[in-house]
C-alpha cells in the first residue's frame, strides 16, 4: 500500500480515531441524535482537521517547539471560527442545531493529536490526507452512532419519518433513552467490540495479570 | 537555520507573524458573511411569527409574506407604542442584556425566571383589509428545565383569543420537554382564551388530561407535556408573567381602550 493510501485509509477502521484511540468522544455523544446534524458535524471536523495539518505542516520547519502548542491552537481555532461563520451563513438551521458545539472543534482531541503526531514531522500533502484520513475514521462512528440513535429514538432518518411514532398517532413508541447523551456511550462500546472480534490486533494486552480469586477460609 | 529556530527572535517573530495571519483571515470571514447571517436571522425570526400567527406558506419568500405585518415598539413601562428606537435597527435578542433599556426583575416577582427584562420589545401586528388589527404577536420568554423559551403567542383582536404559540428557540429535553415543538402539542392553544372574566391570566397548562366538559378546562387550560413537569410549569409560569401586569398587560389595556 502506498504511503498516501495508507494515512487516508488506516484511520477509518484500523487505526480509528475514536475507537482505538478513544479521542473525540465529547462530540460524538452531543451531536449525534439527528443524521443531518451529524453529517455536517463530520464535514467540519474533516475539514478542519485537513486544513490545519495541512497548514502546521507546511509551517512546521519554522516553528519554535517552545511556542509549537499555542501555534497550532491558533491556526485550529481560526479554521473553527471561519466554519462556524460560513455555517451561520449558508447553513443556518442546522448551525442553530449545532450550537457551541462547532465551537468545541477547537477543543476535539483528534484536530490537536493529529497536528502534534502527524503534522509536526511529515510533509504538506501527506498531511492533508492524513486529517481526511481521520476526519473519515470519526465520521465513521458518528454516522453509525448517529443512524442507530435517530432511528430507534425518533423513529426517523435524516429527519424523514420512518416508523410513525405515538406522539404523531402512529405505532412506535421512541425509545427516549436513545436520544440522550449515555445511549451514544453504549453504541461507540458497542462499535468498539465489533470492530475488536473483526480485528484482533486492536485489542490491547492486559496490563495486569488477574489472580486466582482467594478461599474465605485462607483469610 | 535550525538552531536559531528557538531563539528568542525568532519565537517572537513566528507568534506575530501566525497572529497576524489568523487575525486577517478570521475578521475577513466575519466581514464577508456578516450580511448573508444578519439576513438569515431576520428571516428565521419573521417566519417564526408567519408560523406562529398561522400565515406560513411554504414555498413563498419569506420577506414578501413578512409584508403583511407590521412590527411595531412597545414601552413595557408605560404600555405603549414608542418610536424610541427604528425597529429596523432594534434587537429584541439583545435587549435585556442592555443595560441601558432593561432592569432586573426583583426575586419574588420573577417567576418565569428571566433575571432582566428589557423596556422596549417588538411586537408584531397583521392588519385586516381595511387597516383594522386582525392579530397581534407578542413575544414571550421563560426558563423551562435546561434553557430559556423563546417564543410568541398570537391573539386574536379581542386580545384574549389564542391563535397559536410556540417557541423558536428552546433546548429542553429531546422527546420529553422538547415536545414543546410538536405540532400535536400546538394545536391545543389556538382558540383558548388567556384572561378569565376578573381579568386574570387563566391560560395553563395542566397535568392529567383535559375534559372537554369542564368549561374552565375547555376555555382555559391546555394539556401539560407527559414527563416534562419542569418544562410545561415554565410554559405555564411564562405566560403567567408576560400576560401578567409585567409583561403586556397594561399595553394590552391600553390598547383595547384606544389609548396605546
Amino acid at each position: 500500500m502506498s504511503e498516501a493510501r495508507k494515512v487516508l485509509v488506516t484511520p477509518i477502521f484500523s487505526d480509528n480515531p475514536i475507537a482505538l484511540q478513544i479521542l473525540g468522544i465529547c462530540s460524538a455523544l452531543a451531536v449525534t441524535t439527528g443524521l443531518k446534524v451529524t453529517v455536517v458535524m463530520c464535514i467540519a471536523l474533516t475539514l478542519v482537521t485537513a486544513f490545519s495539518n495541512l497548514f502546521i505542516s507546511m509551517i512546521r520547519n519554522q516553528i519554535p517547539g517552545s511556542i509549537r502548542i499555542i501555534v497550532q491552537m491558533t491556526i485550529i481555532a481560526s479554521l473553527v471560527i471561519v466554519v462556524d461563520q460560513v455555517l451561520k451563513a449558508y447553513a443556518f438551521d442546522i448551525s442553530k442545531q449545532l450550537s457551541v458545539f462547532v465551537g468545541l472543534i477547537i477543543t476535539n482531541c483528534i484536530v490537536m493529536g493529529r497536528a502534534e503526531a502527524y503534522a509536526m514531522q511529515n510533509p504538506p500533502g501527506l498531511s492533508f490526507l492524513d486529517g481526511i484520513g481521520n476526519g473519515l475514521g470519526y465520521s465513521a462512528v458518528l454516522l453509525f452512532v448517529g443512524f442507530l440513535r435517530e432511528f430507534f429514538g425518533s423513529g426517523s432518518l435524516f429527519g424523514f419519518q420512518v416508523l410513525q411514532t405515538v406522539n404523531q398517532g402512529g405505532w412506535y413508541v421512541p425509545n427516549g433513552l436513545m436520544l440522550l447523551a449515555p445511549s451514544a456511550f453504549f453504541i461507540i462500546g458497542a462499535f468498539i467490540w465489533i470492530l475488536r472480534t473483526w480485528d484482533r490486533s486492536q485489542v490491547e494486552d492486559n496490563e495486569f495479570t488477574m489472580k486466582a480469586h482467594v478461599k474465605k477460609e485462607a483469610v | 537555520m535550525a538552531s536559531n529556530k528557538d531563539s528568542i527572535q525568532n519565537v517572537i517573530k513566528v507568534a506575530l507573524l501566525v497572529c497576524l495571519a489568523c487575525a486577517i483571515v478570521v475578521s475577513t470571514a466575519a466581514v464577508v458573511l456578516r450580511p448573508i447571517q444578519q439576513q438569515n436571522q431576520q428571516a428565521d425570526l419573521r417566519r417564526n411569527v408567519l408560523q406562529i400567527a398561522d400565515m406560513f406558506q411554504a414555498g413563498v419568500p419569506v420577506d414578501q409574506q413578512f409584508e403583511q405585518i407590521e412590527t411595531r415598539l412597545v414601552d413595557l413601562q408605560s404600555g405603549t407604542f414608542s418610536d424610541e428606537f427604528n425597529t429596523e435597527d432594534f434587537d429584541p435578542r439583545s435587549a435585556p442584556n442592555n443595560p441601558e433599556i432593561s432592569s432586573s426583575i426583583p426575586a419574588s416577582e420573577d417567576i418565569a425566571g428571566l433575571k432582566r427584562r428589557e423596556r422596549y420589545t417588538e411586537v408584531y401586528i397583521v392588519n385586516g383589509e381595511n387597516g383594522q388589527m386582525q392579530t397581534l404577536i407578542l413575544p414571550v420568554r421563560g426558563y423551562g428545565l435546561w434553557s430559556t423559551m423563546w417564543g410568541f403567542i398570537a391573539l386574536e383582536d379581542d386580545l384574549n383569543t389564542v391563535v397559536g404559540f410556540g417557541f423558536y428557540d428552546q433546548e429542553e429535553t429531546p422527546g420529553l420537554g422538547g415536545e414543546v415543538d410538536n405540532p400535536r402539542w400546538k394545536a391545543q392553544f389556538p382558540g383558548k382564551l388567556v384572561y378569565g372574566e376578573d381579568g386574570n391570566v387563566q391560560l395553563e397548562l395542566k397535568k392529567g388530561g383535559i375534559n372537554p366538559n369542564n368549561e374552565m378546562d375547555a376555555t382555559y387550560r391546555v394539556d401539560a407535556l407527559s414527563g416534562a413537569t419542569l418544562t410545561s410549569r415554565g410554559v405555564t409560569n411564562l405566560i403567567q408573567y408576560w400576560m401578567g401586569e409585567r409583561g403586556f398587560k397594561p399595553f394590552l389595556n391600553n390598547l383595547k381602550a384606544g389609548e396605546a
